[in-house]
Order: C-alpha cells, then sequence, then structure tokens
C-alpha cells in the first residue's frame, strides 16, 4: 500500500516541531554545561573590574564604549558617526592608510 | 475516522500533488523564504544570547568608576584626588586603575594594557587567549614591545587567561605596575580612574550625586550605566541588521505577493476544471489555505532550526565578518544559549500567518466567478 502524502507531511511537520522544541531543551542543556564558563568569564570579570567586552579592538571608544569621552564618536553606538547634525554636512577624514603599497614593484 | 478530518487529509493530498506538479518552483519558494527566516532567526537568537551575557559578564563591573575630565576628555588622577574622595558614607572601597591602549604594529592590533589587583611578578605578562592565539604565544615565551617613547621591553608571558573567558578579556596584557608606570612613563602617583565599590545598590546614585559635588571635574560611570549601554548597543545593531535586511524583506514580500496573489494561467484553469466537476468555493479556498499554511510552516521550521544550529551549535560562523568590522583581535566565544520564546513566538506569526492570508485573497476572487469564465481566461 502507497502512504498518502499526507501522512508524510503530517510526519515531517511533526518532526519539525519537534526539532523546535528539542531546540529548546538543547537550549537549556547547553546552557547548564556552559554555566561553568560564563561564571569564569564573570569571576574575571569581577577581579578586574572589566567594564567592557572584547568584541570591537579596533579604537579605544569601540573597545571601551561604556569608558569613552561624553559625546566620542561611538559612544552610544558603534556605528553612529556623529551626535550632531554637522556629521551629516561634512565627511568624515578618510582613514589613512596604514601599509601603503610601494608604485614600483620592488 | 471524523469526516471533518478525512476531508481535510483528502485536501492536503491534493495540495501536495499539485504543489509536486510544480517541483523546481515551489522549492525555490521554499528556499528563498527559509533562508529568510534563517537570517530573521539568527539576528534574532544571536543578539538576544550576546545581550544576556553581555549583563551576565558585566554583572561584577564596579558600582562605579570614577573619571577626571580635563576639558572636556578623560584625563589621568592626579596624586592627591584619592584622599580627596574622602570618607563617603556608603562607599566600602576606592581603588586607583592603572590601564591603556597599546597599538602592536607586528599584527596591527590594539591591546588593553592594565595592571590587575593580584601581583604579577616584573617583567612578566599575563596575556589574554585572542593575543596569544595572534601573536603565537605560550606560557615561558618571551614577547617584546616598542614603548611610545621608541625603548624596547622584552617580557616573559607568565599565564594564558583561560580561553573560555575570551570573550572579556582577548586583548588584555596584565603586568605589574611597575612594568605599566615604566613602559607608558606614567608620571609617578598618577591613576587612569577610581573604581569604588558601594555595598548597598540603593545608595550609589548618592554617592554619585556626592562625588559629582564633591569633584566638578570628575565624571562618575555607573554599573547600570554600563549595563544600558550594552542593551543599546547590541539594540542598535539588530536594529541595523533588520534595517540593511528590509529591501531583502521586501524582495520578499513582492515575490511572495506576486507568487501569492499573481494566479497563474495554470493554477486558474486548475481552479476552473475543480469548480466544474463539483468542487465548491470553500473547499478550493481550504485547499489554497492548506498549500500556504504547508510552505511558511515549513521555511519556518526549517529556517528557525537552521538558525538555532548556526548560532549555538557553529558558534554565529556567518556573523562573524560583521561584527568582526575593523579589529584584527576578534574573540572566539560560544554563547550561552537563551531563546526568547516569546521572540520565537512572533516570528512564527509573521512568517506563516501573512503569507497564508496573501495566498487566500486571490483565490477568494478566482473561486466565487463562474468556471467557465475562469477557464477561458
Amino acid at each position: 500500500m502507497t502512504r498518502r502524502p499526507s501522512a508524510v507531511a503530517f510526519v515531517l511537520a511533526a518532526l519539525g516541531f519537534a526539532a523546535v522544541a528539542a531546540t529548546f531543551s538543547d537550549a537549556a542543556r547547553l546552557a547548564r554545561e556552559r554555566q561553568p564558563f560564563r561564571g569564569e568569564t564573570a569571576a574575571l570579570a569581577a577581579k578586574l573590574g572589566l567594564t567592557d567586552l572584547a568584541l570591537f579592538t579596533e579604537a579605544r571608544y569601540t573597545r571601551h564604549p561604556t569608558q569613552a569621552d561624553l559625546h566620542s564618536a561611538f559612544q552610544d553606538h558603534p556605528l553612529a558617526l556623529e551626535h550632531f547634525p554637522t556629521g551629516s554636512l561634512v565627511v568624515p577624514r578618510p582613514h589613512e592608510p596604514l601599509d601603503r603599497k610601494t608604485a614600483q614593484p620592488d | 475516522m471524523n469526516p471533518w478530518i478525512e476531508k481535510q487529509r483528502s485536501l492536503i493530498d491534493f495540495t501536495l500533488a499539485s504543489l509536486a506538479r510544480r517541483k523546481t518552483r515551489n522549492l525555490g519558494l521554499l528556499a528563498v523564504y527559509g533562508l529568510l527566516v534563517f537570517v530573521l532567526a539568527s539576528v534574532m537568537l544571536f543578539v538576544h544570547a550576546l545581550r544576556q551575557e553581555a549583563t551576565a559578564i558585566l554583572d561584577g563591573t564596579p558600582e562605579v568608576i570614577l573619571q577626571r575630565m580635563v576639558a572636556g576628555r578623560h584625563d589621568l588622577i592626579p596624586p592627591g584626588y584619592l584622599e580627596r574622595i574622602g570618607r563617603i558614607r556608603g562607599v566600602q572601597a576606592k581603588e586607583g586603575r592603572l590601564w591603556g591602549y597599546y597599538y602592536d604594529p607586528v599584527v596591527k592590533a590594539n591591546y588593553t594594557f592594565m595592571v590587575p589587583g593580584h601581583e604579577i611578578a616584573p617583567g612578566t605578562l599575563h596575556i589574554g587567549p585572542g593575543l596569544a592565539r595572534e601573536r603565537g604565544l605560550a606560557p615561558g615565551n618571551t614577547v617584546s614591545f616598542r614603548s611610545y617613547s621608541g625603548r624596547l621591553f622584552a617580557f616573559t608571558v607568565g599565564a594564558v587567561l583561560p580561553q573560555k573567558s575570551e570573550l572579556a578579556s582577548a586583548d588584555l596584557v596584565l603586568l605589574s605596575e611597575q612594568d605599566f608606570r615604566a613602559f607608558f612613563e606614567y608620571p609617578a602617583g598618577h591613576y587612569t580612574d577610581i573604581a569604588l565599590s558601594v555595598a548597598n545598590p540603593q545608595e550609589v546614585r548618592t554617592v554619585a550625586a556626592k562625588l559629582a559635588n564633591a569633584l566638578p571635574d570628575s565624571r562618575p560611570i555607573l554599573r547600570e550605566e554600563v549595563l544600558r549601554t550594552y542593551a543599546s548597543i547590541f539594540d542598535w545593531r539588530e536594529g541595523i541588521v533588520l534595517t540593511v535586511l528590509a529591501g531583502a524583506l521586501f524582495a520578499f514580500a513582492i515575490l511572495a505577493w506576486d507568487k501569492a496573489s499573481g494566479l497563474s494561467a495554470e493554477e486558474k484553469r486548475e481552479i476552473g476544471i475543480l469548480k466544474a466537476i463539483g468542487w465548491e468555493t470553500g473547499d478550493v479556498i481550504k485547499m489554497k489555505f492548506w498549500e500556504g499554511t504547508l510552505v511558511s510552516l515549513a521555511a519556518f521550521l526549517l529556517g528557525y532550526v537552521g538558525a538555532y544550529l548556526h548560532v549555538f551549535r557553529f558558534d554565529a560562523a556567518l556573523f562573524e565578518p560583521v561584527l568582526k568590522g575593523w579589529a584584527v583581535l576578534y574573540p572566539r566565544f560560544s554563547l550561552t544559549p537563551a531563546i526568547d520564546g516569546l521572540a520565537v513566538a512572533t516570528l512564527f506569526f509573521f512568517t506563516v500567518v501573512p503569507y497564508t492570508a496573501a495566498v487566500l485573497v486571490p483565490i477568494w476572487r478566482a473561486a466565487t466567478t463562474d468556471p467557465d469564465a475562469v477557464m477561458r481566461a
């Protein structure tokens, strides 16, 4: 006997919902597993008095956004160039290339 | 079996057979739809987990950090400043902190140099795992940095901070106070800022107000402000990604609307035939309702489960280039999963319901007209 397509669809949908439910149980299990590491990081942060995450290390106001000067660029959010309307009128200075290529091949 | 259920099963059988007749088109639609749900769900899961992580990790940050401002810029704490704070009721401890930034031209990365509360032997460094990986360093190795005055300083790596703490410590260089002052030629008795610990959370604002009164050139930064800044940063990041995605969302909305509302001649003929052989308008609509539900449900299930695996099992590998920005040193970290059930329910609602509704509108129009007219059109 051939299986009806609707039966296959029900089984697949049930599997899909089971997978969604499994993400919640897997998340709980992973959270329990990773909790000690988070605790270790939090303990290190508390011991050293760290105020920021090391997510964006390119500049001081992105490395420590909470400690940046008042009104400095990026202080409130990483992509904000300027707090004031001037920012929409004056283009920021282009970045000076740190390692230039030689004009002539070596 | 209940006749109603049997009828719905037959309708689903028919719908699936009808979808299978246009296999390539429907599979293409499902792939694009699923991919869109995948990206949206990935952003949602990632940002939520990162926000939770930041809150948990920075929970132990000092209650108050006191900076000194000169001409609107952060300046060093001069000698005698700590004493001027005096005894403020509620302040348990106050301590001058030493930290700063160093640009390493070897790997073109920025490091955070810091003097920890505990003792580190002079000439020794404890380095962050990101830095150790980038420079290929291990405990016992020697590393030298050229200071801003041009002198070369050689240090021995005493320890590498735990890899699991990389999210907070990737670029850290911990060294002794003596080495820090010599390396940066920091004037004696000066500090970068002051950390204050306040026992009672209710008193933090009062303490900050007293500090601002006693030292008008100071800027107190409270722990709650630190946490708030991080919440706003991630909200902003999520917003930016979603704004960028808005183009893709609209494109998909147009595609879905076009696919769902603009019936092809073949579909119209099919509806006409169904009506001619005795299907009722209600049956045609039910069949199309099942089509919309099955396609959007499959897209949601595939997209959401894929997003979960991407963010928590593959450490959001696809987002790394976006988040990395300009930084050379980027922490490798596994987020602790935290799923916001309400957000998942919202995503479900906004992916499944609009598509199903969009499918029904044109069908209603086609199914209520005369079968002969529909077939001739």
